[in-house]
């Protein structure tokens, strides 16, 4: 059937809850409204309200209570409206949810996943078009997930709550309307591991959640209209990142490029280009590249297309990439 | 800060002569009560026993600032003065209840049954938590303040989401109640009527800063009336106080009738931490104030005066104390390090390719390290 990717994030979360009464589902607006973006549309109705309820406007609460519902044996799915409405957890996120298992000495492990819808494109007002994946895959002990497509929505949101360590899972909430047709369950490689999502010769683009779009449509722009034959890597995890694939795959191309919204000054890209330019340099033909949103706070909607990499900028970066 | 101290009036209680306990009530409206006596349930065995986990706690204390002067912790917060509002609090608790508790917390912690080298692994550095949570139903000692309160809510939240009759009870300071999670935690609880008792230990100090930099209230307990929820202003220093307000609002909550925030009024007598300095900030005098209304002294004077306790049973938990001091000293003092190795081990459920590559890395390191 054909889904969108929040009808198939929905459909994960059912799913899910179906299958193990331990899961629950809460934050803020999630119950009788399904969330903001509809992302949980239903499963109150369904499942009552001990499985899936409203909390007050505390996101340190919902990160915090989670914590406490992991050790006690549940598996909370909580939802931070928007990306910038997150951080007032960050401290709950680092100082506690991260660090649990390792401060039991792996006595305590926390089953939990923070989804936040995250990253620009909807023309949105300030505060609801962050891009925060930097700060949580800097911080051991998360593992950080984003998917591109509505399949891998489903399968990679099942696979987070049935992890056994806590999950920040980034949802490109421009590619919510994404549609692709998909049989569910969907399966698809674990946590853990990138996808090569277009195979090709000339270049690998290496994008996550929101690009992977993009970074298709510039693939497909680049071999139809100059003949370029370019390899697409989707990230999937972003931590524990699987570099072995993105090491492949540049040492095959002999050239790679980081496409990402959030800014470049330390940015994943970075992190990327660094661990590439370590493990691969005696294949590159070219530095590795970033494509990225600029070092500016994130711009009001009617110029943040200025902002945002897209296809065009893509491949003014293969052609330099290219160049050399 | 004045304090109510619990009355002495008779009544029946578990025997003869035994004070009651007293606390102050916040009103719906927002206030305080004057101080209500309270019967309180203790047998002869449980008054010894509490006696004995507060003068084992002293002696606890005592003994892990000297290891901190001595070299075996890195630094150490005392709850010397303390040990009224832990060991009642914590004693209120059945063994399927879970504590979470604070760096300050190392005699409830101790009182609850977690053995003390265990919990002291958070100052000696060998680990940052030195024990079971599962087995002890003790979460670790948390240090970003007020944090643990919500780990508390959640917890409750679960147990009853799954029907379980068990309660949570977190501690944290009159500096932590400024801290936005400490609001977070005690609305949330209030909302969903989570099993939770909120026991804030009022020392009079966050480090160096006093109560009245705090808050502009003359209770944290009126915070109770903002969140719904049942509000307890208790003497600190009397144990069967602290203990009959706790195990009230541990029944209530066990009850299914929710959260109960309870102010414990203490006292720091020592420092912050082995790092501090009093003289920078309070006189010796107001630390006298205080002494004289010292809380085990004040307790073991109540039981003998009742004929619960005699000097041979003082002195049975004194050579007690005196073993566990002894134990403390050479389990703390010339502990190995660990092998830090093991650093990589717990960061998740399987060490990643990443983890695995950066071991070798300290492998390697060591093993330099011992050819040289």
């Amino acid at each position: 059937m054909e889904l969108t990717m929040a009808g198939a994030l929905n459909a994960a979360l059912r799913d899910a809850m179906r299958q193990d009464d331990s899961v629950v589902v809460y934050g803020e607006d999630v119950g009788r409204l399904g969330g903001v973006f509809r992302i949980t549309d239903g499963l109150q109705a369904e499942m009552g309200t001990d499985r899936c309820f409203d909390t007050p406007v505390a996101e340190a609460g919902i990160a915090g209570t989670a914590l406490g519902m992991a050790l006690y044996g549940l598996r909370p799915v909580v939802e931070m409206q928007f990306d910038g409405f997150s951080y007032p957890a960050l401290n709950q996120v680092i100082s506690h949810v991260a660090k649990y298992r390792n401060r039991t000495r792996g006595r305590v492990g926390l089953p939990m996943v923070i989804r936040i819808p995250y990253g620009g494109g909807i023309g949105a007002v300030e505060h609801h078009s962050e891009s925060p994946e930097a700060y949580y895959s800097h911080t051991a002990g998360l593992t950080v997930v984003s998917p591109g497509t509505p399949g891998d929505a489903y399968a990679l949101l099942r696979a987070s709550i049935a992890f056994d360590d806590p999950v920040i899972f980034l949802e490109p909430k421009r590619r919510y309307w994404l549609k692709e047709d998909l049989d569910l369950p969907v399966t698809a490689p674990p946590i853990g591991e990138a996808i090569v999502r277009r195979a090709g010769t000339a270049a690998t683009l290496i994008a996550y959640g929101p690009m992977v779009n993009t970074a298709m449509e510039a693939a497909t722009r680049a071999a139809d209209e100059s003949g370029w034959d370019l390899e697409v890597v989707d990230v999937r995890t972003l931590s524990p990142v699987d570099m072995d694939t993105l090491v492949t795959s540049a040492t095959k191309t002999g050239r790679a490029l980081v496409v990402h919204e959030a800014a470049r000054f330390a940015g994943y890209g970075a992190e990327i280009a660094a661990e590439l330019s370590e493990r691969a340099f005696g294949y590159l033909a070219a530095p590795v590249l970033r494509v990225t949103g600029f070092d500016v706070p994130y711009p009001s909607a009617k110029i943040e297309r200025h902002f945002l990499p897209d296809a065009d900028r893509i491949l003014d970066a293969v052609a330099r990439l290219l160049e050399y | 800060m004045s304090v109510e101290v619990s009355s002495a009036a008779s009544g029946p209680s578990s025997f003869p002569g035994l004070p009651k306990a007293a606390w102050q009530d916040v009103a719906a409206e927002g206030a305080l009560s004057a101080a209500q006596s309270h019967d309180v349930e203790l047998s002869t065995e449980q008054l010894r026993s509490l006696y004995r986990l507060m003068a084992l706690s002293r002696r606890v204390d005592r003994q892990a600032i000297n290891l901190t002067r001595q070299g075996a912790l890195g630094v150490f917060a005392s709850s010397h003065g303390q040990e009224a509002a832990q060991v009642g609090a914590v004693f209120a608790l059945e063994a399927e209840d879970w504590l979470f508790p604070t760096y300050r917390e190392t005699v409830g912690t101790f009182a609850r049954g977690v053995d003390v080298v265990e919990i002291l692994a958070l100052f000696s550095g060998s680990w940052h938590c030195g024990f079971d949570p599962y087995q002890y139903r003790v979460a670790p000692l948390t240090t970003p303040l007020a944090t643990q309160a919500l780990h508390a809510v959640g917890l409750a939240m679960a147990a009853r989401i799954k029907h379980d009759p068990i309660v949570a009870l977190t501690f944290f300071g009159d500096g932590a109640a400024s801290e936005g999670d400490a609001h977070e935690a005690l609305n949330m609880a209030g909302v969903f009527g989570a099993p939770v008792v909120f026991v804030v230990q009022n020392n009079g100090y966050a480090i160096s800063v006093p109560y009245r930099l705090q808050t502009k209230t003359s209770s944290i307990a009126l915070r109770a009336a903002g969140v719904g929820m049942p509000g307890i202003r208790v003497d600190g220093n009397d144990v069967i106080s602290v203990y009959g307000a706790v195990k009230t609002a541990v029944d209530r909550a066990r009850r299914g009738d929710g959260p109960t925030l309870i102010e414990a009024v203490t006292y720091r007598l020592e420092a912050h931490t082995t790092a501090d300095d009093t003289s920078r900030y309070r006189s010796d005098d107001e630390a006298a104030e205080w002494r004289v209304r010292d809380p085990v002294e004040r307790f073991l004077r109540v039981l003998r005066d009742g004929g619960v306790v005699d000097d041979a049973f003082v002195a049975e938990v004194e050579a007690e104390g005196e073993a566990t001091a002894a134990r403390m000293r050479d389990s703390l003092f010339d502990a190995p390090a660990g092998d830090p190795r093991e650093m990589f081990d717990h960061v998740y459920a399987a060490r990643t390719p990443q983890l695995d590559a950066q071991r070798a890395l300290l492998e390697q390191e060591l093993r330099a390290g011992e050819e040289h």
